[in-house]
């Protein structure tokens, strides 16, 4: 982000916020938190810097603190930079059972980073994760919104050269209007 | 096959659309309930019916219902739980992403026996897209009358919204799912009070499973006493199992409660066998939480009854023999499967969710985590395997919620049952090094 960037919602993100707002009865705005922190880091870079969440807290009137407090227990929230394709490998049993190591190793050896790291381009990061409800389409890896699942090496190899190819960010709100059943 | 009373229609094409799921008798228990039953004899009718909540404790619905406090102008408020987060477990987003209505249709009915005017669903993070789905579905219900102000013309008005969480499992409890819904860090609450009494934003409160609500369709149209018919003893009912693992069909799959393990595991209807031909070793039932359990005692019972997917029968033995049916999430293991390396899967996992608060769950998965990836780096001694059984033991009923209990489990068990392939790794560390513990991705044939 440019450093003179001002931190601000789109007309129609502050919309949706005030939105949100609405679902909970009056006084009780605090639980559009974690909804809102979500739209702040798709919109800003795909990461929470300590002045957005100082920015999502005056949209809500509460402390920026507490926006800080909240986005640190929650494992989708980045609060730190990363790459703009957030690669998360499922790690856990039914995943490991078919075969997610051989994907991470994969990942990490194309891109030439290990897990955690960014590569210098700024376009990937590769994190694991835990089980992300994927167990029968094992192994599986989420990017923003999507799920890729019964990945093979050759699928994976395909789905880095599209991603790079576009060259865009993925964000978890990014939802495709259709997802094919 | 068996019965089905949820996923009858999830193959129709557009099932996830308001107009075929309303001609496939979609929406029909709202009709039923507002139209010719009172909110008691609809709760009536759940416990009739004997369904037990389908989260993980099988706790019986109806019961639950009854127990929420009803003072005079406090607000009451249904949550569902679709925060869907221990391993092995993807029913909820099956059935949410095939057939939404049928939980918004849950939603209302379940709202009116509550007397819930509004209801939310959390739903966790990562299930963005289906989040997405569930709106869409709640948009046509109000567009079409089933949500809103004075539904069919009667007295009762519902809202109903979509929740979405941030990725944290602990959010499943349901106290910590009240905390993470109120905008703060999902820390479980210390009960009583509970929900039912105090809940979200300090009202009473009933939190269920999205297959628990959806279940509450069928239970209105059918009747209860018709849906106490199905299943076995008191395992009434339909279940979605969440197969997957080492077997040639994973998936999702509606049976009817009583139905054999084996016949699940082998029979093409279902789990299709084990994959490549090769030999069962292990199944984990329940989801990882629950006691895994080796080949002979998943298929027999320790009395060589036949074990079958029920609440009791899978219950057989207690801790010793037997396991639970929990969620659902039948993860299946073959002999190539290395009992040790899995276990430490897991333990990494309840290491990574433990909110922090209780330090015997804090700590005690911390170490388990360290102490199983010592031996796994080929570093652990027998003592190693000692203390972990020690820790386990340590953990359990020391803490605020059961995540210290889901964490020690499968720990118990996997020493229990499999005791002799820790000390192998202890004993023998140069048998280690490159076991090929999972089938190659790109040649399915066991290595
Ligand atoms: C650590 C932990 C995680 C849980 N995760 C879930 C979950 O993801 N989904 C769920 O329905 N219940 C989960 N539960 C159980 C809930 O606390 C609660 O019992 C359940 O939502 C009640 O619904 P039911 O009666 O319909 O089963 C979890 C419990 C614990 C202790
Ligand atoms: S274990 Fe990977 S998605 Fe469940």
């Amino acid at each position: 982000m440019a450093a003179n960037k001002k931190i601000e919602f789109s007309e129609e993100t502050l919309a949706l916020c005030h939105k949100l707002i609405k679902r909970y009865p009056e006084g009780k705005h605090k639980s559009a938190l974690i909804p809102i922190l979500h739209l702040a880091q798709a919109e800003f870079d795909g990461w929470l810097s300590p002045e957005v969440m100082e920015y999502v807290a005056s949209i809500l009137k509460i402390q920026a603190i507490e926006a800080f407090e909240v986005a640190s227990f929650y494992s989708m929230f980045n609060l730190k930079p990363v790459g703009k394709c957030h690669l998360e490998i499922c790690r856990t049993s039914s995943c490991w059972l078919m075969g997610a190591e051989d994907v991470v190793r994969h990942l990490e050896k194309r891109l030439g980073i290990k897990e955690g790291e960014t590569t210098p381009d700024g376009m990937f990061t590769i994190k694991t994760v835990e089980c992300l409800g994927s167990c029968g389409t094992a192994p599986m890896m989420q990017v923003g919104a999507d799920y890729y699942e019964n990945l093979t090496l050759e699928k994976v190899d395909q789905l880095l050269d599209r991603m790079k190819a576009s060259g865009k960010r993925k964000s978890y709100t990014d939802v495709a209007e259709t997802r094919p059943l | 096959m068996g019965k089905k009373l949820l996923l009858e229609h999830d193959h129709v094409p557009g099932i996830n659309s308001y107009s075929v799921y309303r001609e496939k008798g979609g929406y029909a228990s709202v009709e039923k309930a507002l139209k010719t039953m009172t909110p008691e004899s609809l709760v009536e009718e759940v416990k009739k019916s004997g369904l037990r909540g389908r989260g993980g404790a099988g706790f019986p619905t109806g019961l639950k219902w009854s127990f929420l406090a009803k003072p005079p102008g406090v607000e009451r408020y249904l949550v569902c739980n679709a925060d869907e987060s221990e391993p092995g477990t993807f029913k909820d987003r099956y059935l949410m992403e095939r057939i939404p209505h049928l939980l918004v249709e849950g939603m209302i009915t379940s709202s009116f026996a509550l007397g819930a005017k509004s209801s939310y669903i959390y739903i966790r993070g990562e299930y963005f897209y289906v989040a997405k789905i569930l709106e869409k579905a709640i948009e046509e219900a109000y567009a079409n009358g089933w949500l809103g102000k004075n539904i069919l013309g009667t007295d009762f008005s519902h809202d109903c919204y979509v929740q979405i969480g941030a990725g944290a499992y602990i959010c499943g409890e349901e106290t910590a799912l009240l905390e993470s819904l109120e905008g703060k860090r999902g820390n479980p609450r210390i009960k009583p009070p509970f929900p039912a009494v105090a809940g979200l934003w300090g009202c009473p409160t009933v939190v269920n499973n999205v297959e628990t609500i959806a279940a509450v369709v069928p239970i209105v149209n059918q009747g209860g006493e018709a849906y106490a018919q199905i299943g076995i003893g008191k395992s009434t009912g339909t279940k979605l199992i969440s197969a997957s693992g080492h077997i040639n069909k994973p998936g999702v799959y509606e049976l009817e409660l009583g139905l054999p393990v084996e016949e699940f595991i082998y029979s093409e209807a279902y789990c299709g066998g084990i994959r490549g031909g090769r030999k069962l070793k292990a199944v984990v039932a329940g989801g990882s939480s629950v006691p895994i359990l080796p080949a002979e005692l998943i298929l027999k019972t320790a009395k060589g009854e036949p074990r079958l997917m029920s609440y009791e029968s899978l219950g057989d033995g207690g801790f010793i023999t037997g396991t639970m049916l929990g969620s659902g999430g039948f993860i299946v293991m073959d002999d190539t499967t290395s009992i040790v390396k899995n276990l430490y899967t897991f333990s990494r996992f309840y290491h990574h969710e433990s909110c922090g608060q209780c330090s015997p769950c804090r700590e005690g998965t911390g170490w388990m985590e360290k102490i199983l990836h010592k031996i796994l780096d080929g570093h652990g001694t027998l003592a190693d395997v000692d203390l972990l059984w020690d820790i386990q033991s340590k953990i359990e009923g020391k803490t605020i919620c059961p995540l210290g209990e889901a964490a020690a489990w499968p720990v118990a068990a996997a020493i229990r049952h499999f005791r002799s392939e820790f000390e192998d790794y202890v004993k023998n560390p140069g048998n280690i090094q490159d076991v090929k513990h999972y089938y190659r991705l790109n040649n399915l044939q066991p290595a």
